[in-house]
């Protein structure tokens, strides 16, 4: 775990922060590890589960249609 | 024997000879299974829900009686003046006293020929492997890009967008329009294969198509579709029509699905288990590091103690005690030690005092003497007349020797 900030969770997938998220609880139940790294772990988690509670709820479905002359037509709830 | 035609004759009643005529029509191979093909007359569909209706052609009518359950599934209204094929049995309504076919399926005129195709290209495929199971690909669990086939104005898209925003809006869908039926539609379809699986990043394609009749699905069974579908780089999922359409695109995809809504539900994970199960998640990320936090206070408090033992403070208060210990010790001792000289000091008194020969006085013992002072221990000292000094506790007096003995008087 090296110096990620809020940005490099923008880049990361619903499946992708979930699993991390998965497995940091997984090391925190199983691992000994020393107190800063165990706090520093569910940080990362914390962040972690708002950012993947952030996707559900505020996600609103992009549609595009290929081959349009306008290639990102951004669609609002019908 | 003559006789026999007018009056011997055993007659057979009506439901008899009836029920007669029913098993015979019923153990006939060909009645009991059997295509008529001829227009579609007189109609009808009373409250029950069966129809009712007439096969007629140039030289000949047919009554047809289709049951609800059957009805129910007929994909397209049974008009007047329509050639269809019917299948079913031909027995007899004993009641009506007429036979009749008793129809399970109809279909227009030209969907057999149609379905005689489908079966030739699906053995030719099948024989190929394009339908083979090793050749499906996993669908991926939550997609990022989902590539959508169908018609731009059909009701299936709007089904399926419909779902995707319920139960997965975190998903980018791209929709390549294509024409879902007539001339166009397979070509159109196979294009649109090729865009999607030119662009970046699509986890999975849905193509897909409303119901309609066999005709309407035709595209779907074209052989350059079916070969585009089977040779797609990315999964594809088809929902193609009613859950009882099957088509050669279903039996090329990497998963079916009975419809296009379905097809939307088999690509994505529920929106509401994904929050249960990181409402779930984060509830064990907070109870393990509290669990972690109150193992590290432990050890805090267990070391603090242990600390204050080895510091020097420690041990200063420790001496210290010691000290006070030892100051009350030789204190204690100090008096223990005088005490005893006291009482030693009073033992001695009492001795001395024992030793004072006129403390012996006192309990009726006296002292003689001559009247020179010599004490006298011994009868020897002493003759008859010798005068004495007697001395007792509270004074003195004299007296004279009157008669001397030797040997201890007891």
């Amino acid at each position: 775990m090296k110096n990620q900030t809020k940005d490099d969770l923008k880049a990361l997938s619903y499946e992708q922060a979930f699993q991390e998220l998965e497995q940091i609880v997984e090391k925190l139940e199983n691992d000994p590890g020393s107190l800063d790294e165990n706090m520093a772990l569910f940080e990362r988690g914390q962040k972690l589960s708002q950012y993947c509670t952030g996707l559900l709820e505020k996600a609103e479905l992009k549609v595009r249609e290929l081959n349009a002359a306008a290639p990102s037509a951004k669609e609002n709830e019908a | 024997m003559q006789q026999g035609t007018l009056f011997s004759s055993i007659s057979i009643s009506v439901g008899d000879v009836t029920r007669y005529l029913h098993e015979l029509l019923d153990s006939d191979d060909l009645l009991r299974d059997v295509w008529v093909m001829g227009e579609v007359s007189n109609a009808s569909t009373p409250a029950s829900g069966h129809l009712y209706f007439t096969l007629k052609d140039a030289t000949a009518t047919l009554k047809c009686v289709m049951w609800k359950p059957q009805v129910m599934r007929l994909r397209f209204p049974l008009r007047a003046g329509m050639a269809v094929e019917a299948h079913g049995a031909i027995s007899v309504y004993e009641q009506g006293g007429q036979y009749q076919l008793y129809a399970d399926t109809i279909r227009p005129v030209g969907e057999g020929a149609l379905y005689q195709e489908f079966l030739l290209l699906k053995n030719k495929l099948e024989s190929e492997g394009l339908f083979d199971n090793e050749r499906k690909r996993a669908i991926p669990t939550a997609p990022m890009k989902i590539g959508i086939i169908t018609s731009p104005t059909g009701a299936a898209l709007q089904d399926m967008l419909n779902t995707l925003r319920r139960r997965y809006p975190l998903a980018e869908v791209l929709i390549a329009p294509a024409a879902v039926q007539g001339e166009a539609a397979p070509a159109e379809l196979v294009s649109a294969l090729q865009r999607l699986n030119a662009e970046p990043g699509i986890d999975v394609i849905l193509i897909a198509r409303g119901g309609g009749s066999l005709e309407d699905l035709w595209a779907f069974n074209d052989e350059d579709v079916v070969r585009g579908v089977a040779g797609s780089s990315v999964p594809v999922i088809s929902g193609v029509g009613h859950e009882t359409d099957f088509t050669l695109t279903d039996f090329a995809a990497d998963l079916r699905a009975p419809t296009p809504t379905a097809a939307a539900e088999l690509a994505t994970p529920d929106r509401q288990d994904l929050r249960e199960r990181l409402a779930d998640m984060s509830e064990r990320l907070v109870a393990s590091t509290e669990m972690k936090l109150a193992a590290a206070s432990e050890d805090c408090t267990q070391l603090s103690s242990r600390l204050e033992r080895v510091s020097p403070v420690w041990a200063i208060n420790n001496q210290r005690q010691r000290l006070d210990d030892l100051s009350q010790r030789a204190g204690m001792a100090w008096q223990n030690r005088m005490q005893y000289l006291q009482v030693e000091r009073k033992g001695w008194q009492q001795r001395l005092m024992g030793l004072n020969p006129y403390s012996v006085l006192q309990r009726g013992y006296a002292i003689v003497s001559k009247i020179d002072g010599q004490v006298i221990h011994s009868q020897t000292q002493v003759a008859l007349q010798t005068e004495l000094k007697i001395q007792v506790a509270d004074g003195k007096f004299k007296a004279r020797v009157t008669e001397t003995a030797s040997g201890e008087e007891r």
